[in-house]
């Protein structure tokens, strides 16, 4: 292992297809017309001097470092700012460019700190400057005094505010490239240079501290400056990093690669990627930053049993740990029968870790109750694209945005859910592409720095249909549809009957105005706006699957897709922005209670004979339970077993109370998570889990690719999951065995056709292929549905809109909807246990002004929280992001309670919670709900470790 | 699982295939019984036919001859 260190280029990759040839240093080479002189010579591997240059972000000209003398043309220009030109002659080491690199050089470091290990030293050694003539006597920004004694008025200390990184304006060199980084990359806008001349500094806000200013600790600025001005603090306090490994963030659906550096056994900064096909080269303050909950104080790392959930924990080997659990669950099933047990499989862990659990289910349990928390964020988004076009997955790939000209985002909130991407998103608009936003609640790409969503269709939560009909309806009524497509591309039959229904006028954006609260006018502009604007593509999040109709939503975008010809090419598609890192994965494993890897059906006879003839054992023919129907047989008595991978269920699923009355009803709960979560309250087998940084397999994104996460050390409870999972299934009586993740991988290819061409050997040559991967497409696809759709002729589905039966009444006036934000992570399990905590310490639940002032509730008072469910109490913030009768709360913290008040009402097909919308109630309090001082009880209680007597020493 | 659940559950899913013309309707509604619910929970739904199939959307009880009956021992 050495420390890996990117390329850089120094300028942008040009796109352009014309090719000029030129001469640098004597030495020929072509490139693309509109490459900068700087970039053309380092792809001849000639490196030119320079400090405020770097090929993620446009050239800027600033540090004259760069400079090259050109045959024929007078002075010495930029190499970084001027580009290549056919013929030219170019020079980038003279005496009269050293002489003047020099200069430049010594300037810099008149007024820059001998700090020595750092990119300014380097460069002065490059440019072969040896001594500096210039003392700090004079004017600078480096000494608190001045040489008369008095206080340096040009002085500023240290910003440590931000948790991660420090700020040290004396070694800023004003080159702005944290300034371009935060705007041309990360799309904030937080930095700015004020003052001029000398005076001139790097400002964040309004010239705030980092912490107050609208900075998102994206770690952008921090990646790009070039002399320690801006560091990561973890650098700070270990020094700088010997080792690296390339891996993959273990947050989001985005999936972005890191470079996880190490000095030793420890981590001293994860740096995002230059070449991670998700993210090239960005990050967000979660995966750049809030990985130090890996080796938190609270990280459990040894297995533990405990007959009764009121019993203390007790730490015991691995092999009492295993057998206690086979025991269990093999008794479970003598007396309750076969299907009384099944397992539950986690988005957060590899591709390996939860094939092997669904198959442990499949082949140990010899049932298929096996499920995974995809199917409460996306099962409608599988249900509905495979429905429709023939695949439960995603059509593009993140880069395809670059050319999209209409942006549909739907129920998203892409720069606090899935930042990296939203930082690509903001830069395609930044160029000109339109934005529809259908949101409830007034997110941020509604309108920020240069961005300002066209149309913000605030619609009623649990209208979604409704207005994506109306969308539609405007489409095929007023004549825009993509009539050759849909004659090349989609079944006719199925389309004349859709436009029958879609032409209804009850379907019209005027009949649904009172039913959506969206201006009929707005919906017809918008509509056109989609499908006329050029290449349109729908990104969508959570906002459509957690409804009783998530499953028509998504069939309904597809429709509205098909139907504009927005399919099948680059800049359009139909994309899930994914909630967790490996949903899609997990989905693609088999992880799904009906169907095998690849959204094979356990009833169709030829691929479960496979299965079987692969696995060697008998399979179960009937589809198992999901996880709703799971905690409802539970209740009923007739579920009794249950093995949780890697997945909070009692604080992330609906109803807390009815899953919580379901976990006290299991006989035996096996927890494998890294820490006694929630659910680890009711369990009865704990069994350590390993962090990102301790797992060798892959993660599969958003955009169906299959990135690689590298063990960067040790799994600190000793064992691999997916071994344990594997031990287990022996101690049951199934022989499953693997020496390495890599043969699951290798398994996963050969009983999966989408999967087939996929191997590590693979992966680690190209970096990441998106599936299907096979003969067909060896290199992978990174746009789906090219030609034609995958099930043949796509097919609209009619898509009749079914107002939920979770209705306001007196009693509950207002609707809660719930969602995330940009500092914590799902249940918080992870960045709770980080200085993520500075960012959002509590979840608080948003009110509108008017709503506020008739319960007489002021800002950052208590108030409770009660549905027909339950009942919590959070703080109030006031906020007109969200419309009158529209409450809105996160769920990152457990003592919030915020699925106490969500019900159990669910998507139609595929059961998938309708967390977007409740009826509550909202009042003013002064203490915590019943629920919250249970919790606190259980906290104490059900989570203690039995203390193992002091034996004395000899 | 409470019988109220299951009649939320199933005639949800009656709702949507009404949009179809009925044959069609009755047997991708019965698909999807097939293809998604448990033997336990179609269980549950014949054993609430058998009583008469009070609260059930129509549909439903007309879909049921194409849904497969569990097994005897299912559960």
């Amino acid at each position: 292992m050495t420390l890996i260190t990117e390329i850089d280029y120094g300028t942008p990759k040009s796109k352009a297809t014309a090719m000029v040839t030129l001469e640098i240093d004597g030495q020929s080479i072509t490139v693309p017309e509109g490459t900068s002189i700087m970039r053309a010579a380092m792809e001849l591997g000639t490196q030119i001097p320079k400090l405020c240059a770097t090929d993620n972000m446009a050239s800027f000209g600033s540090c004259r470092l760069c400079l090259v003398e050109i045959e024929g043309r007078k002075g010495t220009p930029a190499s970084c700012t001027t580009p290549v030109a056919p013929g030219i002659k170019v020079h980038t080491q003279t005496d009269r460019l050293g002489k003047l690199r020099q200069g430049v050089m010594e300037l810099y470091l008149s007024d820059h700190p001998l700090t020595g290990d750092n990119a300014m030293q380097d460069m002065a050694d490059t440019v072969g400057l040896a001594n500096v003539r210039y003392g700090f006597e004079g004017d600078n920004h480096v000494s608190p005094v001045r040489a008369d004694g008095e206080a340096n008025p040009r002085f500023k200390e240290k910003d440590e505010s931000n948790p991660y990184f420090a700020f040290d304006p004396s070694k800023c060199i004003v080159c702005s490239r944290c300034v371009r980084a935060c705007e041309e990359v990360q799309g904030t806008f937080a930095l700015t240079i004020d003052g001029r001349g000398f005076a001139s500094h790097v400002s964040a806000g309004m010239d705030e501290k980092f912490m107050d200013s609208e900075c998102v600790s994206c770690g952008a600025c921090v990646q790009a400056c070039p002399t320690g001005s801006l560091l990561e603090k973890s650098v700070i306090e270990l020094g700088r990093p010997e080792t690296s490994v390339i891996t993959t963030c273990a947050y989001c659906g985005v999936g972005c690669s890191f470079k996880a550096e190490m000095k030793g056994e420890d981590v001293v900064r994860m740096v995002p990627w230059k070449d991670g096909g998700a993210n090239e080269g960005h990050s967000c303050v979660k995966g750049r930053f809030a990985w130090g909950y890996a080796s938190h104080k609270d990280r459990v790392t040894k297995p533990m049993v405990r007959d009764k959930i009121t019993d203390p924990w007790k730490e015991v080997s691995w092999e009492e740990a295993i057998g206690f659990a086979a025991r269990r669950f093999m008794e479970i099933q003598k007396k309750y029968g076969r299907g009384s047990i099944g397992g539950i499989t986690s988005s957060r862990c590899t591709n390996e870790e939860v094939f092997v659990v669904q198959k442990m289910v499949r082949t140990a349990f010899h049932n298929n109750n096996v499920d995974t928390c995809a199917r409460v964020c996306h099962s409608p988004t599988g249900y509905g694209l495979s429905k429709t076009f023939g695949t439960s997955a995603g059509t593009q790939d993140f880069k395809s945005v670059d050319e999209c000209d209409v942006m549909l985002v739907i129920g998203a909130n892409p720069t606090d859910a899935h930042p990296v991407f939203a930082s690509r998103m903001k830069k395609r608009l930044r160029e000109g592409a339109k934005l529809i936003i259908l949101d409830p609640r007034r997110i941020d790409m509604v309108r920020s720095p240069h961005i300002k969503a066209d149309f913000h269709l605030p619609l009623r939560p649990g209208t979604n249909v409704a207005v994506v009909n109306a969308l539609s309806h405007v489409i095929v009524t007023e004549g825009l549809e993509a009539k050759d497509y849909i004659a090349e591309r989609c079944d006719p039959k199925e389309f004349a009957r859709w436009t029958d229904f879609i032409r209804q006028p009850e379907n019209s954006p005027e009949a649904m105005e009172s039913i959506t609260g969206v201006a009929a006018a707005d919906v017809r502009a918008a509509a056109r706006l989609y499908a006329t604007g050029g290449n349109g593509a729908i990104y969508y999040g959570l906002g459509v699957t957690e409804h009783s109709q998530g499953s028509t939503m998504v069939m309904a975008m597809a429709n509205l897709a098909m139907l504009t010809g927005n399919v099948g090419r680059n800049g359009v598609g139909v994309n899930p922005l994914r909630g967790q890192n490996n949903v899609q994965g997990s989905c693609d494993m088999g992880s799904f209670p009906h169907e095998y890897s690849g959204y094979r059906h356990v009833g169709d006879n030829a691929v479960r004979e496979m299965f079987e003839q692969v696995w060697k054992t008998a399979l179960d023919s009937e589809p198992g339970l999901r996880i709703p129907n799971m905690f409802d047989a539970a209740v009923e008595g007739t579920f009794k077993g249950l093995y949780v991978q890697g997945e909070d269920i009692a604080q992330s699923d609906p109803n807390t109370n009815h899953v919580t009355h379901a976990l006290e009803a299991l006989e035996c709960v096996v927890v494998q998570d890294l820490f006694l979560n929630e659910t680890a309250a009711f369990a009865h087998v704990f069994f350590p889990g390993t962090s990102f940084l301790e797992k060798d397999g892959t993660f599969t994104n958003a955009e169906r690719r299959i990135n690689r996460v590298r063990q960067v050390k040790a799994p600190m409870q000793g064992k691999d999951e997916w071994q344990v999972v594997c031990e287990l299934s022996q101690a049951m009586g199934y022989d499953m065995h693997y020496n390495s993740s890599s043969e699951i991988m290798d398994e996963i290819a050969w009983v999966t056709p989408t999967f087939a061409g996929v191997s590590f050997e693979k992966l680690d040559r190209l970096g990441s292929v998106q599936w299907p991967c096979n003969d067909k497409s060896p290199e992978g696809t990174p746009i789906m549905h090219v030609g034609g759709f995958v099930r043949g002729l796509g097919r609209f589905m009619i898509t009749e809109f079914v107002p939920t039966t979770e209705r306001t009444n007196r009693f509950f006036p207002l609707i809660l909807t719930t969602g995330r934000i940009l500092s914590q992570y799902n249940v918080g399990a992870q960045t709770r246990r980080t200085e993520n905590v500075a960012w959002h310490a509590e979840d608080v639940l948003e009110i509108h002004p008017h709503d506020a002032e008739v319960r007489g509730i002021k800002n950052g008072q208590m108030v409770s929280i009660t549905s027909r469910v339950g009942a919590t109490t959070l703080r109030a913030l006031i906020s007109e992001r969200m419309a009158q009768g529209v409450v809105y709360t996160t769920f990152h913290h457990p003592v919030s309670g915020a699925n106490v008040i969500t019900t159990e009402n669910s998507d139609w097909a595929t059961n998938c919670p309708e967390y977007k919308v409740t009826a509550v109630q909202v009042t003013l309090s002064n203490q915590q709900s019943d629920w919250q001082k249970d919790w606190e009880i259980r906290e104490d209680e059900n989570k203690r470790i039995e203390v193992k007597p002091l034996v004395a020493a000899e | 699982m409470e019988t109220r659940d299951m009649l939320r559950m199933a005639n949800q899913i009656a709702d949507f295939f009404k949009g179809y013309p009925r044959e069609e309707a009755l047997k991708e509604a019965a698909t999807h019984f097939n293809n998604y619910w448990d033997p336990r929970m179609r269980k549950h739904l014949f054993e609430h036919l058998a009583k008469g199939g009070e609260g059930l959307d129509p549909l439903i009880i007309d879909a049921a001859p194409q849904i497969r009956k569990p097994k005897a021992d299912a559960a």
